[in-house]
């Protein structure tokens, strides 16, 4: 029992991290209809300015909240000016140009960040500061610690208030009304470029929150560590229904769990047949399973609810 | 060529370079200069991906005895050489490895140092055999590398079977480990390493009671080891590289496992220190040959490597700089760099280099290698036990 609840609780943090970058994913698809393949290395960058800072500020002697919160906002805002950078550079001058255009470009951009990075960080693993306290807590028999409960907590807190943002404001309107229909969102006054460049200024700040929370949890950075976390988080999009942001929620969460209680299960149900080494494909598995029986996700076919 | 000395500015100056940094640069000084005999080794580790800093730590092991032979002034077949290095990106995989191979071949490279992984050492065996060209790998631990039949494939460290048997009877016996879990990361490494870990415990009467596996771009293990926790192992194997190992270990203590931790060569770098941090004390791992500073030339060598690279040396460089001079003294004897009449010279080599004593044994396999344990001791590694081997006279 405590080692299905140790599962679940793994399966949440990792779902956390997962949903939190589906949704930068899920917002430019939502606006754009271009799927952002570059996001991930948005969080891979989020991580590794964060671990730049961390490492500027240590001869201070600054309490590790005050070294965290100020990496955090660095990081958020050198990938928020990444992700303007990126829409402004590589995406805008294709939006009328054929759907593949953008693609590739995205490919492109995300294979130019993870070099740039190994160029200025170097191909080494870094170790990133322990800045929360990881004493563990015990809960009937599972242990969670307090970077992953911080984990958890921070995910729900960006959630909710990207979902206010969207329903509740001026500017959420504005994003929806793009996401509707562009050419009569524009007509009715709005400023599409504004929208756009916002939505993906949202999403990398987002990204930079989660890298910074993988890089506390795993307490290591490297150049490459965007690549498969930006396939699992798209993955997670498209089983929620890519361009609904509930639906990027739950299916972050849905892949975290589905993969840790398989990795953790299917060696036991399966006899053996089948292993821990699976645990990779469940994400590829479900995002297989999905496309062919429900193309628009589990919640995709509330087309109202984009932004 | 090192992008460290770039400056931003020439961030994309270099990036476009990229590509054409690790081609035959065949400038002013490859042609024949009057009486001057070039030389081209090809090398191969992944440069860029998760093992990169490994795979770059091979590369300037190989340079460092290049540089060398170079200041040395060789001569052969009364023609002075200058060696020149080919320096290919393999990434650790396998496809890309025989692209990699191939690309030497073209170059017309005069012998191979490399490859990192067994996953790239074995496909690009069978390219380098058909051309004739010997390989020496200063790390590829898996037994098939050998076991392929090619004359042409050589290593200068211990085969997972050597090391394999070495772990699984420490573990079990040594350790006393009775239940063992064992996880290994799919990789030719990895996997072969396991399974021998795995017999040779068995053997020494341990109990396997969970056999995991992750991939070797994994960070995260609590599924895997919360599963492995149901189990109440005495002991974990991970049969992999450091980029896994650090997390894993440190995910390991997180979820309460009291179990001790144990690697093959592929988690004795400082890498693993500084990434796990304080989880990392006590990991147990292993490698080939007797410690550095015990090898013959090992100190003087860390030395002048942290001189030139301004870095610790990370796991097989020793190996490689051995692996280069065994195969220029074999060219030597042979007074040919031609890759047919040297090759036999290299088959019957008999060297004392700074890993140890080098021999080859008719399948390639390095003669009678020792294997040292370690442990993480107050955040250095310090060796326990050299198991088997010659140590050389040299040694104190």
């Amino acid at each position: 029992m405590d080692i299905l609840l140790q599962q679940i609780i793994n399966g949440l943090v990792q779902g956390s991290v997962y949903a939190l970058v589906a949704l930068g994913y899920t917002m430019v698809y939502g606006i754009l209809g271009l799927i952002n393949f570059a996001h991930g290395e948005v969080v891979m960058v989020g991580a590794m300015v964060a671990l730049s800072i961390t490492q500027v500020l240590a001869g201070y002697a600054l309490p590790p909240m005050v070294v965290l919160l100020i990496s955090l906002l660095v990081a958020s805002m050198v990938c928020m000016a990444l992700g303007y950078g990126i829409e402004r550079i590589a995406y805008r001058p294709l939006r009328n140009a054929p759907r593949l255009a953008p693609l590739i470009t995205a490919i492109g951009v995300s294979i130019v960040l993870q070099n740039l990075a190994m160029i200025i960080w170097g191909r080494a693993y870094h170790a990133f500061p322990p800045l929360l306290p990881d004493s563990p807590h015990i809960i009937a028999g599972a242990i969670i610690n307090e970077v992953q409960i911080a984990i958890i907590l921070v995910a729900v807190v960006m959630m909710t208030g990207l979902l206010l943002l969207i329903h509740r404001t001026r500017l959420g309107r504005a994003m929806r009304a793009v996401a509707e229909n562009p050419a009569i969102a524009a007509l009715m006054g709005v400023n599409i470029n504004a929208v756009i460049s916002i939505t993906f200024m949202l999403g990398s700040a987002l990204a930079a929150v989660a890298g910074i929370m993988v890089a506390a949890n795993y307490g290591i950075v490297h150049y490459y560590m965007g690549s498969i976390l930006g396939l699992k988080a798209f993955t997670a999009a498209v089983l929620g229904g890519i361009g609904n942001l509930r639906g990027a929620m739950l299916g972050g969460v849905l892949l975290g769990l589905i993969e840790s209680l398989g990795a953790g299960y299917i060696g036991d149900l399966s006899g053996g047949f089948f292993g821990s080494n699976y645990q990779d494909v469940f994400a590829f598995f479900v995002l297989i399973a999905v496309l062919v029986l429900r193309p628009s996700g589990l919640l995709g076919e509330r087309v109202a609810e984009r932004a | 060529m090192s992008y460290k000395n770039l400056s931003l500015p020439l961030l994309i100056l270099a990036l476009a370079a990229c590509d054409k940094s690790e081609a035959p640069t065949a400038p002013a000084n490859s042609g024949t200069v009057a009486n001057e005999l070039i030389v081209k080794i090809g090398a191969s580790s992944p440069l860029t991906g998760p093992q990169a800093h490994i795979g770059k730590d091979n590369e300037n092991g190989t340079r460092m005895a290049i540089e060398d032979a170079n200041a040395k002034g060789i001569t052969i077949g009364s023609k002075k050489v200058h060696f020149e290095l080919l320096s290919e990106d393999d990434q650790a995989d396998g496809k890309t490895a025989t692209i990699v191979a191939q690309k030497l071949v073209d170059a017309k490279v005069n012998g191979i140092i490399g490859h990192l992984n067994s996953g790239t050492s074995i496909p690009a065996s069978r390219i380098y055999n058909d051309n004739g060209i010997p390989q020496i790998s200063p790390s590829a631990t898996a037994i098939k590398f050998t076991a392929q039949g090619f004359k042409t494939a050589f290593r200068v460290m211990t085969n997972d079977a050597q090391q394999g048997k070495v772990l699984g009877e420490f573990a079990a016996k040594n350790l006393s480990a009775k239940k063992i879990a064992v996880v290994d990361d799919r990789s030719s490494y990895g996997q072969g390493i396991a399974d021998e870990f795995v017999k040779s415990a068995q053997a020494s009467g341990a109990q396997i009671v969970a056999r995991e596996y992750t991939n070797d771009k994994a960070v995260d293990f609590t599924a895997v080891l919360t599963s492995i926790k149901g189990k109440r192992p005495d002991l974990v194997f991970f049969g992999g590289m450091d980029p896994q190992g650090a997390p894993m270990v440190k995910q390991l203590k997180a979820l309460g496992l009291s179990a001790k931790f144990m690697m093959g060569d592929g988690g004795y770098t400082p890498k693993l220190i500084e990434n796990a941090g304080a989880a990392a004390e006590g990991v147990y791992a292993s490698l080939p040959g007797v410690p550095l500073d015990k090898m013959p030339g090992g100190k003087d060598f860390s030395q002048r490597y942290e001189a030139q690279f301004k870095q610790p040396i990370q796991l097989y460089a020793p190996f490689c700089y051995d692996a280069v001079n065994v195969m220029i003294a074999a060219m030597q004897r042979a007074d040919s760099a031609e890759p047919a009449k040297y090759l036999p010279a290299l088959a019957e080599t008999s060297y004392d280099g700074v890993t140890g004593k080098i021999a080859f044994d008719e399948k390639g396999d390095l003669k009678g290698g020792a294997v040292t344990m370690y442990q993480i001791q107050q955040g250095k590694w310090q060796p326990l036990q050299t198991i088997g081997g010659s140590t050389p006279a040299a040694a104190h």
